[in-house]
C-alpha cells in the first residue's frame, strides 16, 4: 500500500511541480537555518571529557579582604599562589593539579628553525592522569620533579612533528627561554573543547603546545598568561618580573573525586581549611566556597556565547515561519485535490486510507525537504568555519546531528501534513464529484 | 473605494487558511522587528568611538627570549629606534589599546577606606600616549616626562603598603571624570586604585575607549598613569604614520626590532584597523546572520503568499468570470485581490506588534538586550506590506485576466 502512496505522491509532484518545490524549499532553508545553528550550538556546549567530565571538581575559596564584602558575594574564580599550593599539597582529592598558562620561546637545535613562541601550561603532576591525556611516547612527569623544579617538559604530537619530525623525542633536550629542559612524554592530540581547565586563556580552539612543572616555570620566571584578580594593596605583576603579588588570584586548581560522597567531604575540607586560614589571619572573610563539577562550572561561566544560543532560537523561529508556510501551501495543495480524492473515496477507500497517502505525501516532502536542509547545513557550517570566531574551526557536523537532521526534518512536515491530510479527507465525496 | 464586506465574508470562509497566514505574518512581523533592533544595536556597538586616531596607527608587539638584563633600557633603546624610522610620526609604547582585548583595569575608589569601589576602569600604562595615539587633550595639561616612575618601584611600595610618591599624576578620559565628579572640575581631584595607591588628575582627554568595552555604559572609563613598563610581550608599541604609509612602516618596525636584537621574537604586527575589525568580528556575524534571516523571512512570507493566492485565484475562477459578467473591471479584480491581501497582512501584522513586544521581553529576560522600542514596530509593518503587495500582484493579474466568459462554462 505504502508503495501506491508513493506512487501517488510523486505524480501529485509531477502535476504541482512549483507548488512542490515550494514547499521543498521552504523545508529545506528552514532546516538549513536551524541545523547550522544548532550543530555549532551543541559542538560548543558539549562535553570536553565525556566519561571524566563528572569526577572532575573546581573548588572556589574566598581568600578576599573584608573591604567590599557583600552578602551573597561569590568567591573569585581562580585561586592564589599560597592557597594553591597549600591545596595542593594537602592531597585531600583522589587526584589534584594547579596550574597556569603561559607562553615560553622554543630555540630549536636546529639552524633552519628559527625561535617561536609557543602556548604553554604549567602544572603539577597529576594534570595528565586527571585529565585522561593520551601519550604517544613516554608519560608525564611524577610529584618528585614537581617539587625538585626539574626540567622536565611535555610536548605535543604537534610540537614533536615540527621539531623532531615525529621520532619519539622522549630522552632528548629541548632549549626553552635560555634555559634546556629533558623531554619526558609527548602527548598524542588531545583537544578538549571548551577549554575547560583555564577559560581565560581561550575558550574554545586554544591548545597548549608545551607542558612544564609549575615550580620550575615559575622559578624560570616564564611568562605567563590569563587574567589576574587583585585585592587590597596586590599587584598583577610584569612579565619577566614580578608575579601577581600574594593577595591575587591567578591560578586554576582542578581535583578528582570520585564519588559524590568523596566531593561533598571535599567541600567541608575547604569549608574547614577557610576557618583555620581566617584562624591564622590569612582570610578575613567567613568561609565562602564553591565545588562545581566540570559541566557546572562551564555553565557558571556561561562558556557558550550568548549570540549562539540568539542564533539558534533565531533559527528556530524561522524554521516556524517556514512550517506554517508549508501547512498553507499542502493545505491549499490538498484542498484543490478535493475532486480526486472524491474519487477514491467514492471507489470505497476509507478516510484513513486517504490521510495515509496523504501523509506519505507530505513525508516525502519532508525527506526531500531535509536531504536540501543538510546540504544547506553543511553549506552553512562551511560558511560558519570561514569566520573568524574563535569557535569557528569546531563547526562540523557530526553523525548524531546527522540524525537530527532528517529526524526534524521528517517531524516537521509530518506536523505539517496532519491539518491538511485531515481536512482535506473530510471532503463530501457526493457534493464534490457533484459539483464537478 | 474597495467595498470590504464581500472580502470578509469570504474570508470567513476559508478559516483554516486565512489563520495560517495571519500567523505566519504575525510570526514575521515579531522576527523582523527584533532582528532589525539587534541589527541596528550591533551597528550602533561596532560604532563605538576609540578616542584614537585609528587610521595612522600601527602596532608591534615582540616578545625576547631570554628577558634582557635591564628591561627599562631596552623599552628606551626600541623606542629610540622605532622614532628613525622614515614617516613615523610619533611612537608610543602602552599596556593596551583600545578594544585589542586584554585588558588591565583598576578599582576606583574616591576616598582610601571605602568600603567597595566606585567602579572599574582601564589602567593604560605607557609613554607618550597622548600624541601618539591622537588623543585630544580637553583641561589641564598632558604628562611630563619626568613624572614617569618605573613599574618596579610602584610594585614594591605597593607590597610595603608606603605611600611613599603618590600621589601621582594622571589623565582621565571625560566620561570618567563626569562620572566621578559630576558638575566639577576633575583638575586637581585625588582617586585611589589601593588603600595606598593615591592620583591626582592633571589632564582630561575627550574620548578613550577601554580595551574590553563590553558595557556600552562604561565602554569609556579610562586613565592614563606615567608609569615605565619596560620591554615584554604584554606591552605594544605603538607608532603613528600616515595611513599609506602603515605596511612600510610596519616592515620597517619588525626589521628594525629585529635587527637591534637577533634574539627576539616579534609575535604581531599590525595595523590599528586590524585590530579593531578583530574585536568587532563576532558582532559583525551576528549582524550578518541577523540580515540574512531577516531576508530569508520575507522571501519565504512572500512565496507563501504567492502560494496562497494563486491557490484562491484558481479556486475563484469561476467567481472571478461571473464578477466580470456582471460588470466588474479589470482593476476591480485586481484591487479585490490586493484589498483582500492587504487586510490580511494589517490582521497579521496586529498580532504581530503584541508578538514582537512579548518576543522582546523574553529577549530581555534571557539576555541583555534592552527593550524593543515601539518605533521599530512600523518596520516590520512596512517591510509586510510591501512583500505583501509585491507577492500577490502576479496572481491578482492572472485574476484580472480571466475573461468573462468562464462564467457560462461549467469546468
Amino acid at each position: 500500500m505504502f508503495a501506491y502512496y508513493l506512487d501517488l505522491a510523486l505524480r501529485s509532484f509531477k502535476r504541482h511541480k512549483t507548488l512542490t518545490a515550494l514547499m521543498v524549499l521552504a523545508i529545506a532553508v528552514g532546516i538549513g537555518a536551524s541545523m547550522t545553528t544548532l550543530t555549532v550550538l551543541h559542538v560548543l556546549s558539549g562535553d570536553p571529557l565525556p566519561g571524566r567530565s563528572g569526577e572532575l571538581y573546581y573548588p572556589q575559596i574566598d581568600p578576599q579582604d573584608a573591604r567590599g564584602m557583600m552578602p551573597g558575594h561569590l568567591p573569585p574564580d581562580q585561586v592564589t599562589l599560597i592557597d594553591g599550593m597549600n591545596l595542593l599539597r594537602a592531597k585531600r582529592a583522589d587526584r589534584q593539579a594547579l596550574m597556569e598558562g603561559g607562553s615560553v620561546p622554543i630555540q630549536p637545535d636546529s639552524s633552519s628553525l628559527d625561535p617561536f613562541y609557543v602556548e604553554a601550561r604549567y602544572t603539577t603532576a597529576d594534570f595528565f592522569a586527571m585529565f585522561d591525556a593520551p601519550f604517544l611516547y613516554g608519560h608525564g612527569w611524577t610529584g618528585a620533579s614537581d617539587e625538585a623544579h626539574a626540567r622536565d617538559v611535555v610536548i605535543t604530537r604537534q610540537l614533536d612533528d615540527r621539531l623532531f619530525n615525529g621520532a619519539d623525542s622522549t630522552g632528548r633536550a629541548l632549549r626553552i627561554g635560555g634555559s634546556t629542559f629533558r623531554i619526558v612524554g609527548v602527548l598524542d592530540t588531545w583537544r578538549p573543547n571548551p577549554h575547560f581547565y583555564d577559560l581565560d586563556t581561550g575558550a574554545y580552539d586554544y591548545y597548549e603546545q608545551v607542558f612544564m612543572p609549575l615550580q620550575t616555570a615559575l622559578e624560570l620566571h616564564f611568562d605567563r598568561n590569563g587574567s589576574v584578580d587583585c585585592w587590597g594593596n596586590g599587584t598583577g605583576g610584569v612579565e619577566g618580573g614580578a608575579y601577581p603579588s600574594a593577595t591575587c588570584a591567578w591560578l586554576q586548581f582542578w581535583v578528582q573525586l570520585d564519588s559524590p560522597a568523596k566531593a561533598a567531604a571535599y567541600k567541608t575540607f575547604l569549608v574547614h581549611y577557610s576557618e583555620e586560614q581566617k584562624a591564622l589571619g590569612r582570610f578575613e572573610r567567613a568561609p565562602n566556597v564553591r565545588l562545581d563539577n566540570l559541566m557546572q562550572w562551564l555553565d557558571y561561566n556561561g562558556v557558550v556565547p550568548d549570540d549562539v544560543r540568539l542564533q539558534a532560537w533565531l533559527a528556530f523561529g524561522f524554521l516556524l515561519v517556514c512550517l506554517i508556510n508549508t501547512v498553507g501551501l499542502m493545505l491549499a495543495k490538498f484542498l484543490r485535490r478535493s475532486g480526486e480524492l472524491s474519487v477514491r473515496r467514492a471507489l470505497g477507500a476509507s478516510r484513513c486510507a486517504l490521510f495515509a497517502q496523504l501523509l506519505t505525501e507530505s513525508g516525502v516532502i519532508g525527506i526531500a525537504g531535509g536531504a536540501g536542509g543538510l546540504l544547506l547545513a553543511l553549506f552553512g557550517l562551511w560558511m560558519v568555519r570561514h569566520r573568524t570566531s574563535d569557535y569557528a574551526p569546531l563547526a562540523h557536523l557530526d553523525p548524531a546531528m546527522l540524525g537530527v537532521t532528517f529526524a526534524l526534518a521528517l517531524g516537521a512536515s509530518l506536523l505539517a501534513g496532519i491539518l491538511p491530510a485531515w481536512r482535506a479527507c473530510h471532503v463530501a465525496p457526493a457534493l464534490q464529484l457533484k459539483s464537478n | 473605494m474597495m467595498e470590504i464586506r464581500p472580502i470578509l465574508s469570504t474570508l470567513r470562509r476559508h478559516r483554516v487558511i486565512l489563520w495560517l497566514l495571519m500567523l505566519e505574518i504575525a510570526l514575521s512581523c515579531a522576527i523582523i522587528c527584533n532582528g532589525v533592533f539587534l541589527v541596528v544595536q550591533r551597528m550602533q556597538h561596532m560604532d563605538m568611538p576609540s578616542g584614537i586616531a585609528e587610521h595612522e596607527l600601527v602596532q608591534i608587539q615582540q616578545a625576547p627570549i631570554t628577558p634582557p638584563p635591564d628591561r627599562y633600557a631596552r623599552a628606551q633603546e626600541d623606542l629610540a629606534t622605532l622614532r628613525q624610522i622614515p614617516g613615523v610620526q610619533a611612537v608610543g609604547m602602552t599596556n593596551q589599546v583600545p578594544f585589542g582585548g586584554a585588558s588591565s583595569n583598576g578599582n576606583v575608589m574616591l576616598s582610601p577606606t571605602q568600603p567597595h569601589r566606585t567602579l572599574s576602569a582601564a589602567e593604560y600604562f605607557g609613554e607618550n600616549l597622548v600624541p601618539t595615539l591622537g588623543l585630544h587633550l580637553i583641561a589641564g595639561r598632558t604628562l611630563r616626562p619626568d613624572e614617569y616612575v618605573k613599574v618596579d618601584m610602584v610594585i614594591k611600595a605597593l607590597a610595603d603598603g608606603s605611600s611613599k610618591g603618590f600621589p601621582m599624576p594622571m589623565l582621565v578620559s571625560q566620561a570618567l571624570a563626569t562620572r566621578l565628579w559630576p558638575q566639577q572640575s576633575p583638575l586637581g581631584k585625588l582617586l585611589w586604585l589601593a588603600p595606598t595607591a593615591s592620583f591626582r588628575v592633571v589632564g582630561v582627554v575627550a574620548t578613550l575607549a577601554r580595551a574590553n568595552a563590553y558595557n556600552t555604559a562604561t565602554a569609556q572609563y579610562s586613565m592614563i598613569i606615567p608609569l615605565h613598563m619596560g620591554a615584554d610581550k604584554d606591552q605594544s608599541y605603538l607608532l603613528r604614520t600616515r595611513p599609506e604609509d602603515r605596511q612600510r612602516v610596519l616592515a620597517a618596525a619588525r626589521t628594525a626590532l629585529e635587527h637591534a636584537d637577533p634574539g627576539r621574537v616579534v609575535t604581531h604586527a599590525r595595523t590599528y584597523d586590524e585590530i579593531r575589525s578583530d574585536y568587532f568580528k563576532d558582532d559583525h556575524a551576528m549582524a550578518g546572520m541577523l540580515v540574512s534571516v531577516i531576508v530569508a523571512v520575507l522571501l519565504v512570507t512572500g512565496l507563501g503568499i504567492v502560494g496562497l493566492a494563486s491557490f484562491w485565484v484558481a479556486q475563484r475562477r469561476k467567481q472571478i468570470g461571473i464578477r466580470r459578467a456582471l460588470g466588474a473591471t479589470r482593476a476591480d479584480i485586481l484591487h479585490y485581490f490586493q484589498t483582500e491581501n492587504f487586510l490580511i497582512v494589517t490582521f497579521g501584522i496586529v498580532i504581530g506588534m503584541v508578538l514582537a513586544y512579548g518576543l522582546s521581553l523574553w529577549l530581555m529576560m534571557h539576555y541583555e538586550l534592552p527593550r524593543l522600542p515601539l518605533s521599530y514596530l512600523p518596520i516590520g509593518a512596512v517591510a509586510l506590506w510591501l512583500i505583501g503587495q509585491a507577492a500577490v500582484l502576479g496572481p491578482a493579474l492572472r485574476a484580472a485576466n480571466v475573461p468573462p466568459v468562464v462564467a457560462t462554462r461549467s469546468v
